[in-house]
């Protein structure tokens, strides 16, 4: 076997990335290629909306992260090649599954996402999204993912879910807004007795 | 069920090499100590939501993005000095990541952010924005022409000063390969006490400074400053065994 390479190292986002990675969103003079519209009305689907913060170790939202998330459409397709299951680049063209968002625009400090609810994508996965957080004080960019709480069943087979500490599974669940149909609530905490499980991806 | 679904190898893409990434937890960083996950990592089987990513080619890139010393032009050219930026983005193999997407964002000349958070009394240019994209050729190589950005003070502690540096952002082919770094410049003095450069494992410090090429360099216009980076390996498609 050859020698491999080495991987660059990772370095933190900084407080400055809006205009470079968020700019419409934030109001600069330059595009972006993602944000937290994932899906329009033209996609199939359980339409919903996905809002959250970030908090720190001292309980504050966090007001310069950046959170980017990649899902599945809701038949459970990614848009992508490795994903060969019938159909699974092209018949969703409006759906790339990647949205992006800082914190630093809502006056709560809040990431909203607007998406289709994730259909199961391999045997006994639950719907669920992956999460990648990066901010200042991150050198390097942290991996978690959402659950739905509203799928007690299909959550109880998940691999991944079951492969964390039962007392800690909570913090992966996507809370179902008793007030609001199709909103979900999903905090992340860096730290704390509430700290979201992290994944070594 | 899915059953039309050929399922991935467990073993698809390659792990996260802590002895190249800096840890979460880096004091001296002060950003760190109430922002830095204080649990153990939970490992994960790489499944399709691993070795799948969000895929951007020449549609993410308009005709001046790659140009940032006109891409956000006003009234003349941006102030400082022009430079090329150029490297090979790389998979662990060695293998050539094509027509992938690169990010950049930067100070300007002057060590200025346009972000309305940058409080540093230094001078914006009305000429200069500092982000960009561009997209892969079919050798894994990107190409920038910018603006060589300032060093720039910061509260970290007394008298902080980052060095000279640009920002990069790659998705890479999957969503296990996303990295966020950031391109330094040959021998630049403020590396040695920077606690992000230094947060860095000792041994992989050195793969995040550029180094000048003569022969990237462009006569009478731009110096050139060449920038490798090597993404987390893809693995195998899911029909190739791994030999
Ligand atoms: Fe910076």
């Amino acid at each position: 076997m050859s020698e491999l390479l080495k991987q660059t190292p990772s370095q933190t986002v900084g407080p400055y990335f809006a205009y470079g990675l968020t700019a419409e969103q934030y109001r600069y003079p330059f595009t972006q290629i993602a944000s937290g519209k994932v899906a329009d009305d033209t996609v199939p689907g359980t339409h919903i909306r996905i809002v959250g913060r970030i908090f720190d170790g001292e309980g504050k939202p966090v007001p310069d992260a950046m959170v980017e998330i990649w899902q599945a459409d809701g038949e459970g397709r990614y848009a992508h090649p490795a994903d060969s299951s019938e159909g699974a680049r092209g018949s969703n063209t409006g759906f790339k599954g990647f949205g992006r968002q800082g914190t630093g625009v809502d006056p709560e400090n809040r990431f909203h996402f607007e998406t289709v609810k994730p259909g199961s994508v391999g045997e006994g996965e639950a719907p669920h999204i992956t999460v990648i957080v990066f901010m200042r004080g991150l050198l390097t960019h942290a991996y978690t993912r959402i659950y739905f709480a509203d799928e007690a069943e299909r959550n109880a087979a998940d691999p991944v879910l079951q492969s964390v500490p039962e007392e800690r599974r909570a913090t992966l669940l996507a809370e179902p807004d008793p007030d609001t149909h199709g909103l979900y609530r999903f905090d992340i905490h860096m730290q704390g007795e509430k700290e979201t499980v992290f994944f070594n991806v | 069920m899915n059953n039309s679904k050929v399922m991935p190898m467990t073993d698809q893409a390659t792990t996260r090499d802590w002895q190249s990434h800096p840890p979460y937890l880096y004091p001296e960083y002060r950003s760190t100590p109430l922002r830095a996950p204080t649990r153990p990592l939970i490992p994960i089987r790489h499944r399709l939501s691993e070795t799948t990513g969000p895929v951007y080619g020449h549609e993410a890139v308009g005709p001046l993005d790659a140009d940032l010393t006109k891409n956000a032009r006003r009234n003349g050219e941006p102030l400082g000095e022009r430079i090329v930026v150029t490297g090979r983005l790389l998979d662990e193999e060695g293998r050539p990541l094509r027509n992938t997407l690169v990010e950049v964002w930067q100070a300007n000349a002057a060590g200025r952010y346009v972000h309305l958070v940058d409080q540093h009394d230094a001078p914006l240019d009305p000429n200069f924005l500092g982000a960009g994209r561009c997209v892969t050729d079919e050798e894994g190589r990107y190409r920038f022409y910018t603006i060589k950005p300032g060093a720039y003070p910061w509260g970290n502690h007394p008298n902080a000063w980052r060095p000279l540096h640009i920002h990069f952002s790659l998705l890479g082919p999957t969503i296990a390969s996303r990295l966020v770094t950031q391109m330094y410049f040959p021998g630049d003095p403020l590396l040695d006490f920077d606690p992000i450069y230094q947060g860095t494992p000792e041994n992989a410090r050195e793969r995040l400074i550029s180094r000048f090429e003569l022969g990237v360099t462009e006569p009478d216009f731009a110096l050139g400053y060449v920038f490798d980076i090597v993404l987390r390996g893809r693995g195998e498609t899911p029909f190739e065994n791994r030999s």
